[in-house]
């Protein structure tokens, strides 16, 4: 007897390829516990080195998948329409967020400083300096993306898993429409122009945080830190940061699309594939956070 | 109509589709009906491409849709209109919205056209004031005619049905059935419908196909059906105590 549903179920069955979600069993970076554990020496070989092929199956999967994300859209309108939506959903809706977390930052950030510089060698000021060029090089650009993976990533991982298995997607292509490009496209776009203002608001708001932080305690006067964050500004520094954003805003919105776009079964792997998504999303701003700073800071 | 022949499809070393041959008539609901897992839904995902398949022809009046590339398949793609089982309409859109999407995206039609389409639609399937409703303030039942109603928005020469029925209480499945029935007739489209539910054989089916673990075992009408002698059929067919009745009576 048969059992054709069970092989033509799902996406990873749809390309002949690997059906079973990579994620599953033996895996670095599976927040499940890891049942295979306990096989043999041999058994966890073939699972170490399936996953690891199975890892690159994923990028070239991605990489071809992403190559429809930039296809022409069917209809202009409704794309640019879709980017404005999208705008509300990904960037307008995580400013709450950013801007508490990013004014604590800067709070904390001021606080820590002045109780770390102890002699009376190192002028003050160099609290503000340092509350700066933190949020400027690394806490706004890097935090403030891995705090948005997780916040926006979730949710395009659920949305987009949703539509897979509810059937919406293939709704999608039976219809004609490049579902890959409609759903991913303008998710993207929008983040790459949000992103960019929502990280220099949280530097302001970020160093806000500590000029109040810094008067509140005592530890630094108004006049030291403002006179600290105009000391010696490099205005790299800006475009460093926004180059990260950029980057990291693509990978924040593809990496849970592709996740969620390739989900099967139920709500079980759709939840399944938001977790993994923001894992992997993070593991990846940090693994370009690296590149990127070899790269611009040499 | 539509032609598939030598119709294979695997996944990996399971061999789903066996060299299908299957005709669909144009102006008439061809249904496929089969056991679950023999491949009925694989069948129709190849038929509307979300399947690439291994071999074989399917033919959209003469046109080999499967040896097609992507674009080329979004031109017989615009004429295709399917009804998922679970209806698949888009969450975030209203019903209005969602059977105006189609519209939208290949259409050059203004608001005011669109919406008049959209009113025809949700007219022709009984649900004039649902058009504010969003998805999940709808029945089982509602969601259905809505999907038809989308379907059937951008005048499809062809309408794929994956069980239009399930889930739904035998009343409901049986004024979903008379609409598309309605409709393949009003329009005259090539409707195909996949089901279990063997009162829409009998109730709507003009060309039925029988699908036994990956191939296109026996084809007729829905009065042969009731007297074929082929065993697999006869097994499908009067599963049911109620069925295994109606065969004896049959035949006295």
């Amino acid at each position: 007897m048969l059992s054709s549903k069970k092989g033509g179920e799902g996406q990873g069955a749809k390309d002949g390829l690997v059906s079973r979600p990579f994620f599953q069993g033996f895996c670095p970076l599976s927040l499940a516990p890891c049942p295979s554990m306990i096989f043999s020496r041999e058994r966890r070989m073939a699972n170490f080195s399936r996953n690891y092929m199975s890892i690159f199956f994923h990028i070239g999967r991605y990489i071809l998948w992403m190559g429809r994300v930039f296809k022409r859209p069917e209809k202009q309108s409704i794309f640019r329409q879709r980017i404005f939506e999208e705008i509300q959903n990904v960037g307008y809706a995580s400013i709450g967020l950013v801007a508490l977390v990013s004014i604590f930052m800067g709070a904390v950030l001021t606080i820590q400083l002045a109780y770390n510089i102890s002699s009376p060698l190192i002028p003050i000021y160099t609290v503000g300096l340092g509350v700066r060029d933190s949020l400027i090089l690394e806490f706004s650009p890097t935090i403030i993306s891995i705090i948005l993976a997780g916040k926006v990533g979730s949710s395009i991982a659920g949305e987009i898993g949703t539509m897979r298995v509810t059937d919406q997607i293939d709704a999608l292509d039976i219809m004609g429409v490049n579902s890959t490009g409609y759903l991913v496209g303008p998710k993207m776009i929008a983040a790459i122009i949000c992103n960019p203002f929502i990280v220099i608001m949280s530097i302001a708001l970020g160093i806000f945080g500590g000029y109040m932080a810094g008067i509140l305690t005592g530890e630094v006067s108004g006049t030291d830190y403002i006179y600290g964050i105009q000391y010696w500004f490099q205005p790299f520094y800006i475009t460093y940061a926004l180059i990260k954003t950029v980057v990291f805003a693509a990978i924040i919105t593809t990496v849970p699309a592709y996740f969620g776009y390739h989900a099967s079964g139920g709500a079980l792997e759709v939840g399944r594939a938001s977790t993994v998504s923001v894992v992997y999303s993070i593991v990846i701003i940090l693994t370009f956070n690296l590149i990127l700073t070899q790269m611009l800071l040499q | 109509m539509i032609e598939v022949k030598g119709l294979n499809k695997s996944f990996g070393d399971h061999h789903v589709l066996k060299n299908i041959d299957a005709q669909f008539h144009k102006g008439q609901v061809n249904i496929i009906i089969g056991q679950s897992g023999s491949g009925k839904t694989v069948l129709t995902k190849c038929m509307v491409g979300l399947h690439d398949v291994d071999s074989g022809t399917i033919e959209y009046d003469g046109q080999d849709f499967a040896s097609m590339t992507f674009n080329q398949k979004k031109t017989i793609r615009k004429d295709i209109g399917m009804l998922f089982q679970a209806g698949a309409l888009f969450d975030s859109m209203t019903v209005e919205d969602n059977i105006m999407f189609p519209l939208s995206m290949f259409t050059d039609q203004t608001l005011k056209e669109r919406k008049a389409r959209a009113q025809f639609c949700l007219d022709r399937v009984n649900l004039t004031t649902a058009g504010k409703l969003y998805p999940s303030e709808l029945s089982g039942g509602m969601k259905k005619r809505v999907a038809i109603a989308r379907a059937i928005s951008v005048r499809p020469k062809y309408l794929f049905c994956d069980e239009p029925n399930s889930g739904l209480d035998p009343k409901t499945g049986l004024v979903i059935d008379e609409l598309i029935k309605d409709i393949t007739e009003e329009f005259d489209i090539t409707t195909i419908v996949i089901t279990h539910d063997m009162n829409s054989v009998i109730e709507i089916g003009e060309n039925i196909q029988f699908i036994y673990e990956g191939e296109k075992w026996w084809e007729g009408s829905k009065e042969e059906i009731l007297r074929t002698q082929n065993q697999e059929v006869i097994d499908f067919v009067y599963a049911s105590k109620f069925m295994k009745k109606v065969r004896a009576d049959l035949a006295k």
